[in-house]
């Protein structure tokens, strides 16, 4: 077992639990929306790390790559372009949740959750 | 015929931008009755092609399955298909009247494109053969019926839906992380292609570590989507605060498109009879059965009664969730039955806070007062969703307990049949608050207007669900046929 090689896995982990920790622990809205991107951001770097190649390039078929008798060793594109998807998934997210968290901002003056438990409880 | 499983998800995802275009209430809801009834049509085209003919399949711009994105249309994918168009279908006619009293004017066009993009991405998710199509579909739904819920008249409809969001996505990257790992190991995102290279390359059989990761993160995150009980959180109070049609729409469609996703990797990806599967039948069958307990005892103490029947929906969810948990024949005919049947018996319950909110203004248990007999057709269209609800014979929610009893009895735990009869019977307490306050309680004193019946174009589509309600009670071949085929394409999958 390599341990010290799967460094971006491990960078994946990290982030992804210390997105959810803020997700979890913080109580204002942003900083939940911050943790949400950072935990859903450790999922992008796991999907480009399961397509890169050591040593691999571009998966472009040139003419020197076909005159050269070795086998030239490509990385995966595919999980980069999920990653474009899921990116834009991403980003629409983060704007629904800020546009959600303006309207709770203007109907409540707040976006603390403490805040706006103790005044949906006061009615 | 060919390009039926294409149109069943472009036709509304088309219909949601023009409804834009014109910035009229009345065009948009025009367009998107057109919209949500031609794809009802499709689906119903689509439901007899699958069963008369076979399986159908359809290459987005022409790519070849493994490489490309293929659409696959087989009796289970049919099944979520009519259930989640034919939902959309009836809600829509409703919908007019109820949106105008609880979205302001010129909010309606939008409300009507978010609701179509909604449905977009559920019919995306059952007609797609593509796993990583699945996870953009499921954004897709999610992220419109975020925005949907938050349009709801109470200001809590906007914390209610910021906690789904977050939840939510949460849910949903935890599904990315299982179908991306899926991937790593077989090095293609096809469902059918999936199951098979799981196969030959052995990786089922050798207890693969990354398998068991990829599962469980797929597990978790899916029982997020369909609120499986400690995983329901935000269920309560995203139906509670939502307009009553977007409550309508996703209590009947939603979480079952989720339940659908969970079949789709559990029985078809992995198959019958691994390693896996057995485990994950222990797992869930105890939140399935915690479901149908805790969530109806704490129906029975609520006061708004659109949030009694959110709980419910958590209980109903327990349910389909312990059929499945069967891993039987049996079991999952009822799951998968239990399915349609509970869109039909929630989505008329629904309809009847959305009237009862109508002309009264809220559904707190205390409105109810006389109720019965100032709005008897709603009441009794109540009694009869309640009835269905608890399970009472010639009605659809007796055929799928029936199903869950049966094969509850051919695996021969006693104990989970008194517990599914125990859930009833707390059902029946429930829906009895209801009723009884209706009925049988004088109404308030300070009466300061006759608020009469519910109008037609309410009364229409609720009376339509309760006779939906009897005749699949008496004549099942419809939904029992489907669901036998789906369970048997399920079954025979390994």
């Amino acid at each position: 077992m390599n341990w010290v090689g799967h460094y971006n896995y491990w960078g994946a982990i990290f982030l992804m639990m210390s997105g959810f920790y803020v997700v979890i622990s913080r109580g204002n809205l942003i900083k939940k929306l911050i943790g949400l991107n950072i935990f859903s951001t450790s999922v992008f770097l796991l999907y480009i790390t399961m397509g890169k190649i050591k040593g691999a390039t571009a998966p472009i078929l040139t003419e020197a790559s076909q005159l050269t008798a070795s086998p030239q060793i490509y990385s995966n594109p595919l999980p980069h372009v999920l990653i474009l998807t899921a990116i834009v998934v991403g980003v629409a997210t983060t704007a629904v949740g800020l546009a959600l968290t303006v309207r709770i901002n203007e109907r409540y003056g707040t976006i603390e959750e403490d805040e706006i438990r103790a005044k949906d409880d006061s009615l | 015929m060919i390009h039926l499983p294409i149109a069943q998800v472009i036709i509304p995802l088309l219909a949601a931008p023009l409804c834009l275009l014109f910035r009229s209430k009345h065009v948009a809801w025009t367009i998107a009755l057109c919209a949500t009834w031609l794809s009802f049509g499709v689906s119903i085209l689509l439901a007899i092609h699958v069963t008369t003919v076979g399986p159908l399949s359809y290459n987005i711009g022409g790519w070849p399955a493994p490489w490309g994105i293929s659409y696959y249309i087989d009796a289970l994918n049919a099944f979520v298909l009519l259930i989640v168009s034919g939902m959309s279908a009836l809600v829509l006619p409703y919908a007019k009247k109820s949106v105008e009293i609880e979205i302001d004017d010129p909010s309606q066009p939008y409300f009507y494109s978010l609701l179509l993009i909604c449905i977009t991405g559920l019919l995306g998710i059952a007609a797609t053969g593509d796993a990583f199509n699945m996870y953009v579909f499921l954004e897709l739904s999610s992220l419109s019926s975020y925005a949907l819920i938050g349009m709801g008249p109470r200001r809590r409809a906007l914390t209610a839906a910021y906690q789904y969001l977050i939840m939510g996505t949460i849910g949903a990257t935890f599904i990315l992380i299982g179908i991306g790992l899926l991937y790593s190991l077989t090095g293609t995102l096809n469902i059918h292609d999936l199951a098979l290279q799981l196969r030959v390359n052995d990786i089922l059989s050798s207890e693969n570590r990354t398998l068991l990761t990829a599962f469980a993160f797929l597990t978790v995150g899916l029982s997020l989507k369909l609120a499986l009980f400690p995983l329901h959180l935000w269920l309560p109070n995203a139906y509670t605060y939502a307009p009553s049609v977007v409550t309508i729409f996703l209590a009947a469609t939603a979480t079952k498109v989720a339940i659908y996703m969970l079949l789709r990797f559990c029985f078809g990806v992995i198959g019958n009879g691994t390693v896996f599967q057995m485990t994950l039948g222990k797992i869930i069958l105890i939140p399935a059965l915690a479901a149908i307990l805790v969530a109806s005892i704490v129906a029975i103490f609520q006061y708004d009664i659109k949030r009694m029947l959110a709980y419910s929906s958590i209980a109903q969810i327990g349910y389909m969730i312990l059929g499945i948990s069967f891993a039987t024949t049996t079991g999952l005919t009822a799951g998968i039955l239990h399915m349609f049947n509970h869109a039909l018996m929630k989505g008329l319950l629904f309809m009847v806070m959305g009237a009862v909110s109508y002309r009264v203004g809220s559904v707190y248990i205390n409105d109810f007062r006389g109720l019965g007999r100032k709005m008897p057709w709603t009441m009794s269209a109540f009694v009869i969703g309640g009835l269905s609800l608890m399970g009472v014979p010639m009605t659809a929610g007796f055929i799928s307990k029936w199903y869950l009893v049966k094969a509850a009895l051919e695996n021969g735990w006693w104990d989970v049949i008194i517990l599914i009869l125990l859930g009833s019977l707390l059902a029946v307490v429930y829906i009895w608050r209801v009723v009884e306050t209706a009925f049988f309680n004088p109404s308030h004193e300070h009466e300061e207007e006759e608020s009469g019946e519910a109008p037609l174009s309410l009364l229409i589509p609720m009376w339509s669900l309760v006779i939906a309600n009897i005749y699949f009670g008496i004549d099942t071949s419809l939904p029992l046929g489907l669901a036998q085929q789906a369970t048997a394409i399920l079954m025979g999958a390994n």
